[in-house]
């Protein structure tokens, strides 16, 4: 009756080794209904029974943007090159704000998500992935109200244009999507052993934002703590956000080089999270 | 074609680390590294012992499951028993890929989807359609499957009325109804349930267990993974059994077979009394034996309608002239009522001299056993002259397994609150 069975013909195969290279896209792409189900949750159940809903995704940015144009710009008279401070700095924290709510939210993926994932399997980038999209949807909102303010500026006579290549802005976006998503799933796997990353990384985040050129240009940095700029110019988020900037508010510098150092950073971070995730995806549940 | 192998799961082991696991972690993750790169073996591997929960163990690892082996033919439905910790819910954990197993592999020619918790990843605040799609989504089906169902779903979890309401507004029952209802219309080649049937109402429960047969008895019948401590609806449900015990497969064969040999291993019945301790009595006569037992052999486990008898030795300590005694057998069910009693004094006459040293006592039922399928407990007592010299209670476990007694088609139900069943005949008269 039962016949040999060449293992070739086996359609699935489980076992505890794991190749670090077997990604299986085909599996994530049989699961995009769920990945859209994720965002579609995410976005729907963020703000149920609050009374402003939705509103918070406003709140958030432009509260931020006020004080740090009240505390840097004139309290600490920080130069922003003509630029209007409070545009400047909504420029920077609406950036910033895309990056940092991806990270921290896909370094939980396992912590968060243990529950679902001890009972039942699917691709669990799947998870992150719909982090990453849902925070795009909510980080949209929050680039229209920009464009409000920049209308509202450009309509009072204020002298600000965009760079000629602002199109290319969205790819910025992408990079830092890529970039959170890479450094999401290192940290969320290093996470399901080592729960001291959480602490870590509550503060690690904002210290990073300091070094991010959020409220400051580079060129200040430079000028003023010459020592200390090379931390920020080997930030890849400093990159992005100074980059922005240049093609939202035509001000700063951009170049060439840092970019394509930007880019490779993030590959690798991205292709680096990928082959951690994947090995930590197995057995996770046994240490979390 | 039919009966071609569909799923072969070969040397599954599983070894879990016992204790708090903390940062502590770390130095071990070092030594296991560096063990790795050298290219030897993990070092914590080599420990390892059965995985007995009750027995305080050397070694902080065990291996939760050793060595599993078995195949599973397209079409059947294998039920998976064991006490709690056999190993039975990391076996399923393997399989539905929660976990990746520490040595071994398992290779399926299908499709598996696992059911080992209704309702995972239902999010409160959504309504219960949104519910739907979203746990179908997790469960495996895409979006355009769910929609073609969704009628039939939403039919199925009779929550008809409240599918536009978010789910936080549900009682627990209708969320679990809800869950199950979405499970139920999953169509994987394999499928693996995990006590989901322990929760609704005996209502509910009916309904799931009548789909799971469905499930698994349709023309495209599929394959089915089944792990449950209900023994009842193991019977009905599966085709093969396998009996997991401390991590191995300690048997594995027809689904009677195997759940009678996890009764009787499940029980620690005694039969030996020769030495124990706690009973009651003045003890000039004790028991030494009491072994049960169907007409053919001894058993512990007797089918519906067999004959049931009790064999009983004893000892006599103290010797006295004439002895008249009086042996009173009761039997109790799960909660303790008292189901049957038989008294000696009734219809026999047990009478001896100071000659006998040793004897032995049969009382062998003259009717078929009748009482509902479950778990009994037997008490003993011995009366010599009208004084009660030994009492035994509670140590004498045996089980009535269901069988298709009445000779009809359908096996009986057993989740009924009848205690006695009796054999009888229904006539229709037309008038």
């Amino acid at each position: 009756m039962s016949k040999e069975h060449d293992i070739n013909e086996w359609k699935f195969e489980i076992s505890n080794k794991s190749n670090l290279l077997d990604f299986n896209l085909k599996e994530i792409w049989a699961y995009k209904d769920l990945l859209v189900l994720f965002v579609k949750r995410d976005i729907v159940t963020i703000y149920k029974q609050t009374i402003l809903g939705p509103l918070w995704y406003l709140i958030q940015p432009l509260f931020t943007a006020i004080i740090f144009t009240i505390i840097f710009n004139n309290v600490a008279n920080i130069d922003t090159k003509g630029i209007p401070p409070f545009l400047f700095n909504l420029a920077g924290i609406t950036t910033w704000n895309y990056f940092k709510d991806c990270l921290l939210a896909t370094s939980d993926t396992f912590k968060n998500n243990q529950h679902i994932f001890g009972k039942v399997y699917f691709p669990r980038v799947v998870i992150p992935l719909s982090v990453v999209i849902s925070n795009l949807i909510k980080f949209s909102i929050q680039f229209i109200v920009f464009i409000v303010f920049y209308a509202y500026y450009i309509y009072r006579g204020v002298d600000v244009s965009p760079n000629g290549f602002f199109f290319l802005f969205p790819f910025l976006v992408l990079l830092m999507g890529i970039l959170s998503l890479g450094l999401g799933m290192i940290i969320s796997s290093m996470v399901t052993k080592y729960r001291d990353l959480v602490f870590l990384l509550q503060f690690g985040v904002q210290l990073l934002m300091y070094l991010s050129l959020v409220a400051y240009p580079l060129s200040l940095i430079q000028e003023k703590l010459p020592m200390l700029s090379w931390m920020v110019e080997y930030n890849p988020m400093a990159q992005i956000i100074e980059a922005s900037r240049y093609l939202l508010l035509n001000t700063g510098s951009f170049s060439l080089n840092w970019m394509i150092y930007t880019i490779v950073v993030t590959i690798v971070v991205f292709v680096l999270g990928l082959l951690i995730f994947n090995k930590t995806e197995k057995r996770f549940i046994d240490t979390i | 074609m039919s009966k071609d192998i569909i799923l072969k799961i070969e040397n599954i082991s599983k070894q879990y680390r016992l204790g708090v696991v903390g940062t502590g972690t770390l130095s071990d993750d070092l030594n296991r590294w560096w063990h790795l790169i050298r290219g030897k073996e993990d070092p914590f591997l080599k420990i390892g012992e059965a995985n007995k929960r009750s027995i305080k163990g050397e070694s902080d690892f065990v291996w939760s499951l050793k060595d599993i082996n078995f195949e599973v033919h397209r079409g059947d439905v294998l039920g998976i028993i064991g006490k709690n910790g056999a190993g039975k819910s990391t076996l399923l954990k393997i399989l539905s890929r929660v976990t990746s197993p520490t040595t071994g592999s398992i290779k399926s020619n299908g499709r598996i989807a696992s059911l080992l918790e209704v309702g995972t990843g239902f999010h409160p605040e959504l309504t219960g359609k949104e519910n739907i799609f979203l746990n179908g989504a997790i469960l495996g089906m895409t979006k355009a499957e769910i929609k073609s169902k969704l009628d039939e779903i939403i039919e199925f979890s009779g929550c008809e009325r409240y599918i536009d309401t978010p789910v936080k507004r549900y009682s627990s029952g209708m969320t679990v109804r809800l869950a199950f209802a979405v499970a139920a219309f999953l169509e994987p080649d394999i499928l693996i349930v995990d006590e989901v049937l322990a929760v609704g109402d005996a209502e509910f429960q009916k309904k799931a267990i009548g789909k799971m047969k469905e499930i698994s008895k349709g023309d495209d019948g599929r394959t089915v993974l089944f792990v449950s401590h209900n023994m009842a609806a193991v019977m009905s449900l599966c085709s093969r059994g396998i009996l997991l015990e401390n991590g191995v497969i300690s048997f594995m064969g027809s689904t009677e077979d195997t759940i009678a040999k996890y009764l009787t291993n499940n029980k620690e019945t005694l039969s030996d009394f020769s030495q124990f301790k706690e009973r009651s009595g003045n003890g000039n006569i004790t028991f030494t034996k009491i072994l049960l037992g169907n007409p053919n052999d001894k058993t512990n486990v007797f089918k519906l309608g067999e004959k049931m008898g009790f064999h009983l030795s004893f000892t006599v300590n103290n010797k006295v002239n004439t002895n008249k005694l009086r042996i009173l057998i009761g039997i109790y069910n799960e909660r303790d009522e008292g189901i049957l009693r038989f008294d000696s004094d009734a219809n026999a006459n047990l009478v001896f001299d100071k000659s006998l040293n040793e004897g032995e006592i049969s009382c062998i039922m003259e009717d078929h056993l009748t009482i509902m399928p479950g778990k009994y407990s037997v008490n003993f007592a011995l009366f010599n002259n009208d004084v009660m010299e030994d009492y035994i209670a509670g140590k004498v476990l045996f089980d009535v397994v269901n069988d298709n007694y009445f000779g009809g088609s359908k096996t009986l139900d057993t989740n009924t609150l009848a205690k006695v069943l009796y054999k009888h005949n229904w006539v229709l008269n037309k008038i």
